[in-house]
């Protein structure tokens, strides 16, 4: 929590590396392995893969198409960690894909964490 | 309005590239294709789609964030813009030409507006699906006598709505499968098919035979196989429907269905590189140019209509989003999102002729589609 409140507070690109070493401390319990951020070319690419891909259903500017809105007030109630198994595993009953192919765990939380505080646009 | 200092272009030569990042459209030309001007500001872009009015005068843009804004291409300026929902995919005009009809994702639906001023003239709300909001429109088709197909994606139906009396507005839906996703009408009107997300096969309605209602055809083509992800919902609209062949999207698997029109059952199904999203029938009906959904949409196939085998596979950017054919074929448009371009292609040598700078280009309109059903 003391890691959300702080990003919340942080515009997002100048204090982005602030922001980064903050997260994973907030998902670190016992026996967790305390992963890197993405490095800021992955990023960028993370970013692009979002708006444009995961964009196809949910909109570029993530107000939802086919599939739901991705904005932080759509996301507030949902919990993070099944966030993430969505982008990952994908689920069952609608057209969302898994993206485990091309993201892995770290990324999908780095990504959900960002939608949740309202996603960089590039 | 053709003032001494503009350019009179005829508008037969004209379309419209989408640039879907920046909210701006390219009017462009294509007997010489080139960029004729950018039009900015234009709002959220990123599925737009455009249709023309019968006299190819006026393309017809429709936004993410549910503007529809008319574009005179005889001034190259906006004409006028209205929003008109706050989740807009697309649209089509009636076949007198007098109305455009969009169709909405939020509040789900369709509204017509006069095709001239842009007043709106019917708003007809899509059932309800699950989740109790009215359902998201998907795959609004033009059919003869101002009546419209189109498809319901959270209400599982297939509707169809008479609009030749706007005091009066007749809609009828029909249940058609699981999670359709987008629609297509026939060159001549006639055959209305909707895709199915949900369940294997294609929801079909004959015009000729509305007493039949809405029937199935190519139950169970996955043939009980795992499907694939699909990382973009193919799109219908444009589908190619060549000769005496449709070319269908299979969902989940990485191949194009052929359908024989005169029956409805399959004739065969051809291996391609990914997930199609667009398979486009050359004007003359003897090739179908293929693109793919992510992580495979760097790739253009095409499809030989008498073999049905693949028969070449280009590269022309990264992220292909879109291809569209001049009126009778001899070139090839393609949107490469990713390479800030779009490649143009002589469909006979098969060899690049033109690459013209654009930002993020998805959809490409010639308005020549004005004439055609359903597009």
């Amino acid at each position: 929590m003391v890691a959300k409140q702080s990003n919340l507070a942080i515009v997002h690109f100048a204090a982005q590396a602030i922001a980064l070493l903050a997260l994973p401390i907030a998902h670190a319990g016992a026996g967790d392995v305390i992963s890197p951020a993405p490095t800021s070319e992955r990023q960028r690419a993370i970013v692009h893969l979002v708006r444009q891909d995961c964009g196809a259903c949910h909109g570029m500017t993530l107000q939802g198409g086919l599939g739901p809105p991705l904005t932080p007030e759509a996301l507030a109630e949902k919990p993070t960690e099944s966030l993430v198994a969505t982008i990952c595993q994908g689920r069952a009953g609608t057209p969302m894909p898994p993206f485990a192919p091309f993201l892995s765990e770290d990324e999908a939380r780095w990504i959900v964490e960002r939608l949740k505080q309202g996603f960089p646009s590039e | 309005m053709l003032g001494a200092s503009v350019l009179a272009l005829p508008t037969g030569d004209l379309g419209v590239v989408i640039e879907r990042a920046t909210g701006s459209v390219l009017l462009v030309a294509h007997s010489q294709p080139r960029i004729i001007k950018r039009l900015e500001g234009l709002g959220d872009l990123s599925h737009a789609s455009v249709v023309f009015s019968r006299d190819q005068r006026y393309a017809y843009l429709f936004g993410r964030d549910g503007a529809l804004t008319q574009i005179d291409l005889l001034t190259q300026q906006v004409k006028k813009r209205v929003a008109q929902a706050t989740n807009s995919i697309g649209g089509a005009v009636s076949s007198d030409g007098k109305l455009v009809v969009a169709q909405n994702y939020a509040p789900g639906g369709i509204k017509a507006f006069d095709a001239e001023t842009l007043a709106l003239v019917a708003d007809i709300p899509a059932q309800p699906g699950a989740t109790g909001a009215p359902s998201k429109v998907v795959g609004l088709a033009d059919l003869p006598g101002r009546r419209f197909a189109y498809a319901l994606f959270d209400a599982n139906a297939l509707c169809l709505t008479d609009l030749s009396n706007l005091a009066q507005p007749k809609t009828e839906c029909h249940l058609a499968g699981k999670q359709p996703y987008d629609g297509l009408v026939s060159n001549d009107g006639r055959f209305y098919l909707a895709g199915l997300f949900g369940e294997d096969g294609i929801a079909f309605y004959d015009d000729l035979y509305p007493e039949r209602g809405v029937q199935k055809i190519l139950a169970g083509y996955g043939r009980g196989e795992q499907p694939l992800p699909v990382y973009k919902m193919p799109h219908l609209r444009g589908w190619a429907v060549a000769g005496d062949f449709a070319f269908l999207p299979a969902i989940g698997r990485h191949e194009v269905l052929v359908v024989d029109t005169r029956t409805w059952q399959e004739v065969g199904r051809v291996p391609v590189k990914g997930q199609p999203v667009f398979a486009v029938a050359r004007p003359d009906g003897r090739e179908v140019w293929v693109n793919f959904a992510f992580p495979d949409n760097g790739w253009v196939q095409v499809i030989d209509r008498k073999t049905l085998a693949v028969t070449h596979t280009f590269s022309p950017g990264e992220a292909v989003l879109h291809l569209e054919f001049t009126p009778k074929g001899d070139q090839v448009w393609v949107s490469a999102r990713d390479s800030n371009a779009v490649v143009v292609y002589d469909t006979s040598t098969k060899t690049e002729v033109a690459r013209l700078p654009a930002r993020a280009p998805s959809g490409i309109f010639f308005t020549y589609l004005a004439a055609l059903f359903g597009r």
